[in-house]
């Protein structure tokens, strides 16, 4: 069989450097999205009536144990059908829309689980310095409910990235596709599938020390700091 | 006469189907010292924290400073009070609570500047001169930039007093303030909660077991039992002989 040419790689290296560009693209956009998305879930949770609550765990179930893949099918193939409020979207929207709701499913959980985790005597002090709703939750809550949950957002961002390819299926091509199509092109897989890892790597190492330089500059405006920052030492490495 | 700082009309709190205050009736004069004492489960910080509206009574009513706490009115009608007019009735209270609650996530100074500036409103020199001053007078002057983890638990609870302080409340609330401390460290917070006291301009309610304290600096003990105030008078009437087995039996665990 033919070995390893040079005259390929750098032939391949410009389409595949393009789906990277839109990987990373979606990846962003999908990750946006699933972040502020998450703190819509997270409140909405808290509405203090009953049967809309639970209307909400359900629904926020239901996205969670379907695959994402029939959820961007349903959003790409079969919202448009739907009469009435049926659109049709382009592939990339219906990409984010997919991966993000999904994924902002996940991410709601995250928040939740931070804000939990602040002692109820927060919320009891802040009450009796007459803090208003607004300021407990933008002065007091957050402030100490979100950085402890970093490392775990971080870990989404990575595992976003590496879902993304998914959205191949409704015709984003992503760093994947374009080195797959170039080698049934010229049946040449060896150069492009090379260059695809070669740049996954030159981008995830960065990202994860970036979580972690992150993480640590959090924590360091946090309390527990040092407590923190020896916890997750050992999770730097999230990839 | 003096009208009252605080008043409860029987009030009644039950959490679930168990009724902890039975039809607690009190007055609460201007700038009076108040101990609460009691045996565990009475009902002392089931008091207080309604009067701070961290719990809502069952029934009956709390008047701070002529204002209905927990009811408002409402096209004639009395309605359960709204957040907004539990925060105009609130800002004349302050409560230290037994844990501290610091904000862990800011300086000493921050944690006394937060409240004046985004609750009242006060430009950040002047609140931060406060700040200063309270922490001063705590003891803590040197303490500005540390934040809640580096600093002691007797430290923790004095700046949590002067956290309450520099909102210049009218009645302050202490819910056993020193049980969560070392004993070595009890001391020192008691000394500040004196020093607030004979300053004398506020109502002040203790909840607490340092039975010598509560001698020293209250105008009035109550002795709540069963979820009524059981026993009430001068220190030297509520610590002296009592007819009262019950609190006889309470008091004699402290004397050893
Ligand atoms: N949120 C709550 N839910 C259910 N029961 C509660 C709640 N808060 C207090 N209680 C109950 O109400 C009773 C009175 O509690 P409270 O905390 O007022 O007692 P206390 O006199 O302060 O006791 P201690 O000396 O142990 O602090 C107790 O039996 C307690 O278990
Ligand atoms: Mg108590």
């Amino acid at each position: 069989m033919n070995s390893w040419s040079w005259e390929v790689f750098f032939d391949a290296f410009p389409a595949v450097l393009e789906g990277l560009g839109i990987t990373i693209s979606l990846t962003i956009a999908c990750y946006l999205f699933a972040l502020v998305f998450g703190f819509g879930w997270t409140f909405i949770r808290r509405i203090p009536i009953k049967p809309i609550r639970w209307l909400i765990i359900w629904v926020m179930e239901f996205i969670r144990s379907t695959p994402p893949l029939v959820q961007l099918f349903f959003i790409f193939y079969a919202w448009p059908m739907v009469p009435v409020i049926g659109v049709a979207l382009d592939p990339f929207t219906s990409a984010v829309l997919g991966l993000g709701i999904h994924y902002s499913t996940y991410i709601g959980e995250v928040y939740r689980s931070g804000i939990e985790n602040v002692d109820s005597g927060q919320w009891e002090a802040s009450t009796a310095l007459n803090f208003s709703n607004r300021q407990k939750w933008t002065k007091i809550i957050l402030p100490q409910a979100i950085p402890p949950t970093i490392p775990m957002l971080g870990n989404y961002l990575i595992i976003m990235f590496k879902e993304v390819p998914l959205a191949s299926t409704i015709g984003v091509l992503g760093i994947l596709s374009m080195a797959n199509d170039y080698g049934a092109q010229y049946w040449r897989y060896l150069e492009p599938l090379t260059i695809v890892a070669i740049l996954f790597l030159i981008l995830s190492y960065p990202s994860a020390i970036l979580i972690n330089r992150l993480e640590k500059k959090m924590n360091r405006r946090f309390d527990k700091k040092t407590v923190l920052g020896r916890m997750n030492k050992g999770k730097g490495a999230v990839m | 006469m003096n009208e009252p700082m605080v008043k409860f009309k029987d009030v009644h709190k039950s959490f679930g189907d168990v009724e902890v205050l039975k039809g607690i009736n009190l007055d609460l004069m201007p700038a009076e010292k108040v101990a609460v004492i009691g045996p565990s489960g009475s009902g002392k910080t089931t008091i207080i924290r309604m009067l701070m509206t961290l719990e809502q009574p069952t029934s009956g009513s709390i008047i701070v400073d002529g204002e209905n706490l927990w009811q408002m009115e409402k096209s004639g009608r009395l309605v359960t009070a709204n957040e907004k007019h539990l925060r105009q009735v609130r800002g004349d209270i302050g409560m230290v609570f037994q844990h501290f609650n610091l904000f862990p996530h800011m300086t000493i100074l921050q944690n006394c500047m937060t409240a004046p500036i985004h609750v009242k409103q006060e430009n950040k020199a002047s609140a931060k001169a406060r700040a200063i001053e309270m922490l001063d007078k705590v003891g803590l002057g040197d303490k500005l930039d540390n934040y809640p983890s580096q600093i002691s638990g007797g430290q923790k609870q004095r700046v949590a007093m002067a956290r309450a302080l520099v909102m210049r409340p009218k009645i302050m609330l202490f819910d056993e303030v020193t049980s969560a401390l070392d004993p070595e460290l009890v001391e020192e917070v008691l000394e500040v909660i004196r020093d607030i006291a004979h300053e004398g301009r506020m109502t002040m309610v203790l909840v607490t077991h340092e039975m010598e304290f509560a001698r020293d600096i209250a105008d009035r003990v109550l002795f709540l039992d069963k979820g009524v105030i059981a026993e009430q008078g001068t220190p030297s009437e509520v610590f002296g002989h009592s007819e009262n087995e019950r609190l006889d039996s309470f008091l004699r665990r402290f004397r050893r």
